[in-house]
């Protein structure tokens, strides 16, 4: 599954359209101005099932889109969101929820691959860019990685891998199928 | 796209809508990546000064994208707040002078340094902004992919964008029929409640969605190979709009204003404008 | 070379996935210019052999091969998914999924750009497509500014742009109501015509497709040909039931009636049937034998909608003063073509949308005030697609979701969850994940969920759609039961069938506005109120109308009776 097919491009196309909806409309609030943003997790999930091109693609088109219809290209972030959804690829490449078996090994390298993507994206990735870009203090822009990072980490870890249980859930084994 | 989610494409009869779609992408990424080179103050003015002409030429009125502009300024004053909070002398750094206005409190103090650093950040963001909001409000979104193609991006992913654009309002009205008969089952993703419960009220509405979602992807790569999608090393398009001259002139010209602003950098012996 | 376009020779196919083969031994052939028609019930093989046909098998979906299949002369094993793609056509069931451009000029276009062909003859080869679906005005529009037929057309216009030699069909009509069914029919007879092509069209709704002639109807049962024949020889075998296909109806009176269908009589089109007045007469004197009463109902005022208007943001007035009562313990169903405002009055009810003015009154109480989750508790809406509902694995959990989120104890929501499940024949499947279900059984899960939150009235969108018929029976044999227990059924539908049969009183709706409220028997043997309302009228009505029948209404009415009970005898 995870070379390069139409169906890897069919899935970029699909999940940033989900990726879109979810970061628009279905962000949960948790106080003034900060909300769980489950489109990282869902992200997660793509990278591991579709692989690394799946996962970057849907973080660069969704997140530009997100960005380019409410309120203009905030790049260093669009970038980030990119590169978390590559390295989450990358990282969890050996992962393989096709077969319909997800144990608790694959829960832990997943949970592996969201720790050192998001932790490369938010807490380097992004703060690095935003002062290279926007020259803004370092410490603000680490403090903003870290809280945005630790908020994705943990909640990629929660619905992230929820979705690639359930996912696994959906698909056969080979030759296991038979009509009672 | 539907102006319902958000910004979206305006139909004008105008010299810039005439452009092609992959003029106008450029000139977006070109002109923020002028943008994001340098805070020369008197260059990012300049550029907000020209973003405003080109978007008279395109007929967009500006009521059409007030709303936009309000809520990025509410934004960028959370923005400097912040900076503030967690910095109060970066301007004082950066310019190596200290003109003191006041004493607020503690470690804060006010200075013509950090109010003019401010005041760049600002500038440097509705720098960014314009070209962006012009070529989201003036391409139509079945052009986009082919402009994406043009400028080199690889045919299949500007196919993947197309999708994109072609399954937001499926996506987003499968969403609002989903969350609303979960609520008729008593399951309100948007009621205030415990983190927890609210988290599970969530995944209730987003798991169907995003399931049903998924199943569609072997149709449609069904569909799409059933008519010869990738077979060949390149494509062509049904909605391709030939450059004119007026297409070369606009990238060039946003070409220049990059070379100006890394130029700019030299000059100023930094990224940094300093009057100090 | 001969004629032939698709030939199969001892042909089978076992998916890896699976345990074993999905098609057996089957042998057919297609000549050139035919135009033929495959049926069976769902899970039978037909759509795997649609693949096979146009080469997604073996070449995205991997498995075994045995036997050959020639398409167009060519052994397609040794060919690719691109080169039998310019010989077949494929237009899928999945309108939504088969529409992939931005616009209907650009679909139309995908393959020619995936071919390289230049802008300018595109554009051209474009429009002759379209104006051969008689879709040319529309180049611009977007899917979702289409209806269901017009994306059909443009699903067609898609492929024929590419000159194929053989057009495919799989379930052309699942998502159709039956006015733009046969719309879709007669396209495809004059597109053949007028391109000389081989269609293959695979179907279980049989009546439908006879519409317009087809030259010969192959039966797959259990991945196996069963029959071979022209449609008037298969009509007379009188199989097809045994095989979970419905016979057309008018065909199932006659027989009622003791009449014996020959292939002489060409029974495959009421209209140009041979009927003898030997026939005619036991049609008569089998309408002459008593009927039970028809189901009256409880008189009990319930829900009411009174002068409802609604418009949608863009202005689009979608429903203009509707007024009618739902009585306690009804089963009724709404009625109407796609975008008669059927889903917007559903919306209204369950206050989704709030109507411009008008009022809904629930056992006479206004329910103005109530937001949609105290609606909820009163009026329960299952949709269409029972897996945009289902949210958890475990068909236990999913059930009493609604229960737990109400936070009642774990052992009153035990309770009430197994008396549901029971209620719904569930009981035994208590413990199974959610995904070892068949489309039916989720559909039940998902009236199990609202029914366990003991709503008065439930609102069902599409409850049949695109099911075969034994689904469609199982289905809506246990809505029966569960409205024969109290619970008042609204049914929202395009399926004439499902009124007919199973409403007691049907709404019509066409353009936003309530055309009728009356029986399903005297609506649908309305010529006037069938044309308005763009509905088609049953096969019964031209039966009645061809034995000299007056009382057309009471004739139907009399078959859904009788049939019922035959049918629940078996």
């Amino acid at each position: 599954m995870k070379n390069v097919t139409v169906k890897t491009f069919v899935a970029i196309g699909i999940g940033s359209a989900l990726f879109f909806v979810l970061g628009r409309f279905a962000a949960i609030p948790v106080f003034a101005n900060t909300s769980v943003n489950l489109q990282y997790a869902f992200l997660g999930f793509m990278a591991v099932v579709f692989g690394p091109l799946a996962g970057a693609l849907i973080g660069l088109i969704g997140h530009s889109l997100i960005d380019f219809t409410s309120w203009g290209p905030w790049w260093s972030w669009i970038v980030t969101s990119a590169a978390v959804g590559g390295v989450i690829g990358i990282v969890g490449r050996k992962i393989d929820v096709e077969a319909g078996e997800f144990t608790t090994k694959s829960a832990i390298l997943f949970n592996i691959a969201n720790v050192v993507g998001n932790g490369i994206g938010w807490f380097i990735v992004a703060p690095t860019l935003d002062i290279l870009i926007y020259q803004e203090p370092a410490s603000k822009v680490y403090m903003q990685g870290i809280i945005a990072g630790t908020a994705n980490i943990v909640t990629t870890a929660i619905i992230g891998t929820l979705l690639l249980y359930a996912y696994s859930r959906t698909r056969t084994k080979k030759g296991s199928l038979d009509k009672e | 796209m539907s102006s319902k989610l958000g910004l979206g494409y305006i139909n004008r009869c105008s010299p810039v809508h005439s452009l092609t779609g992959a003029t106008k992408f450029l000139m977006a990424v070109l002109s923020s990546v002028a943008a994001m080179i340098t805070y020369d103050t008197r260059f990012l003015a300049a550029m907000i000064v020209g973003a405003a002409i080109v978007f008279k030429i395109s007929k967009i009125r500006f009521r059409e994208i007030r709303f936009v502009v309000i809520f990025i300024a509410v934004l960028m004053l959370i923005n400097s707040v912040a900076i503030f909070l967690f910095s109060p002398e970066e301007g004082v750094m950066i310019y190596g002078a200290r003109h003191e206005i006041a004493h607020l409190f503690g470690r804060y103090y006010l200075t013509q340094e950090q109010l003019f650093y401010m005041f760049n950040v600002i500038l440097k963001y509705f720098s960014v902004l314009p070209m962006a909001l012009l070529f989201i409000v003036t391409t139509q979104p079945s052009e986009f992919s082919s402009s994406l193609n043009r400028i080199g991006v690889n045919y299949k992913i500007a196919c993947s964008v197309a999708l994109t654009l072609r399954y937001i309002p499926d996506v987003k009205r499968d969403f609002d029929d989903i969350s609303r008969a979960q609520q008729a089952r008593g399951i309100d993703m948007s009621k205030d409640e415990r983190l927890i419960k609210r988290l599970q009220n969530v995944l209730s509405v987003i798991f169907p969605l995003i399931f049903s979602s998924l199943g569609r992807i072997d149709t449609i790569s069904n569909a799409m190979e059933l008519r010869g999608f990738g077979k060949n090393k390149t494509r062509t398009w049904y909605n391709d709009r030939p450059y004119r001259i007026a297409d070369y002139l606009a990238i060039a010209f946003c070409a220049v204003l990059v070379a100006v602003s890394i130029a700019l950098n030299a000059v100023n012996g930094g990224r940094f404008y300093n009057p100090f | 070379m001969d004629n032939t376009a698709i030939r199969f020779t001892n042909f089978g196919f076992k998916y890896n996935a699976q345990a074993r083969p999905t098609l057996y031994d089957i042998n057919f052939a297609v000549r050139e210019g035919e135009k033929m028609l495959v049926v069976g019930p769902s899970g039978s093989g037909k759509s795997t052999l649609a693949h096979c046909i146009n080469g997604l098998i073996p070449f995205s979906y991997p498995g075994e091969i045995t036997g050959t299949l020639l398409v167009g002369g060519r052994d397609t094993k040794k060919e690719s998914l691109f080169s039998l793609s310019k010989t077949v056509g494929t237009v899928l069931q999945d309108s939504d999924g088969q529409f992939i451009g931005l616009t209907v000029g650009e679909d139309i276009a995908f393959s020619l750009e995936n071919d390289c062909v230049p802008q300018g003859e595109m554009i051209s080869l474009t429009k002759e497509a379209a104006a051969m679906t008689g879709i040319e005005t529309h180049l611009s529009h977007a899917p979702y500014e289409l209806s269901g037929g017009q994306k059909q057309r443009v699903g067609l216009a898609g492929v024929i742009v590419d000159d194929v030699s053989i057009l495919l069909f799989d379930e052309p009509l699942a998502n159709l109501d039956p006015a733009t069914g046969c719309g879709a029919i007669d396209l495809i007879d004059r597109v053949m015509r007028k391109t000389g092509t081989s269609v293959l069209i695979i179907e279980h709704r049989l009546e439908d497709v006879l519409y317009r002639h087809v030259d010969r109807v192959v039966l797959i049962g259990d991945g196996r040909v069963v029959a071979d024949l022209p449609p008037n020889e298969l009509l007379s075998a009188g199989f097809l039931g045994e095989y979970g296909i419905r016979e057309p109806l008018y065909l199932t009176a006659l027989k009622y009636s003791g009449v014996e269908i020959t292939p002489e009589m060409s029974p495959e089109n009421i209209d140009t049937m041979r009927l003898y007045d030997a026939d005619t007469d036991k049609v008569k004197s089998w309408f002459a034998c008593p009927a039970p009463p028809p189901r009256v109902s409880s008189g009990i005022p319930f829900l009411e909608v009174l002068g409802v208007n609604f418009s949608y943001d863009e202005g689009r007035k979608a429903l203009s003063d509707i007024s009618f009562t739902v009585y306690k313990g009804e089963m009724l169903a709404v009625a109407g073509t796609n975008g008669a405002g059927k889903s917007t009055l559903a919306k209204i009810i369950c206050g989704f949308e709030t109507p411009d003015s008008g009022r809904v009154l629930l056992s006479g109480k206004d329910l103005k005030d109530d937001g949609i989750a105290l609606r909820g508790e009163k009026i329960g809406f299952v949709m269409q697609n029972p897996n945009q509902m289902i949210s958890k694995a475990m068909i236990f959990d999913e059930v009493a979701l609604g229960l737990r989120t109400k936070g009642l104890s774990e052992s009153e929501i035990k309770q009430r969850v197994n008396e549901t499940l029971e209620i719904c024949g569930l009981y035994p499947f208590r413990s199974w994940p959610v995904s070892a279900l068949s489309f039916g059984q989720k559909k039940r899960v998902t009236v199990a969920s609202i029914l366990v939150l003991r709503p008065e009235i439930i609102i069902l969108d599409e409850p049949t759609a695109g099911q075969d018929f034994r689904h469609y029976t199982e289905i809506m044999e246990f809505l029966l039961r569960l409205n024969k227990t109290g619970v008042t059924i609204i049914m929202i539908t395009h399926d004439m069938h499902l009124m007919l049969e199973y409403a007691n009183r049907a709404l019509v709706f066409s353009g936003g506005r309530m055309l009728a409220d009356s029986t399903p028997a005297k609506i649908l043997t309305d010529p006037k109120l069938v044309k308005m309302a763009s509905l088609k009228e049953t096969s019964l009505y031209s039966l009645a109308k061809r034995c000299g029948i007056e009382n057309t209404s009471g004739f139907v009415q009399h078959f859904i009776d009788y049939d019922r009970r035959v049918r629940n005898i078996e």
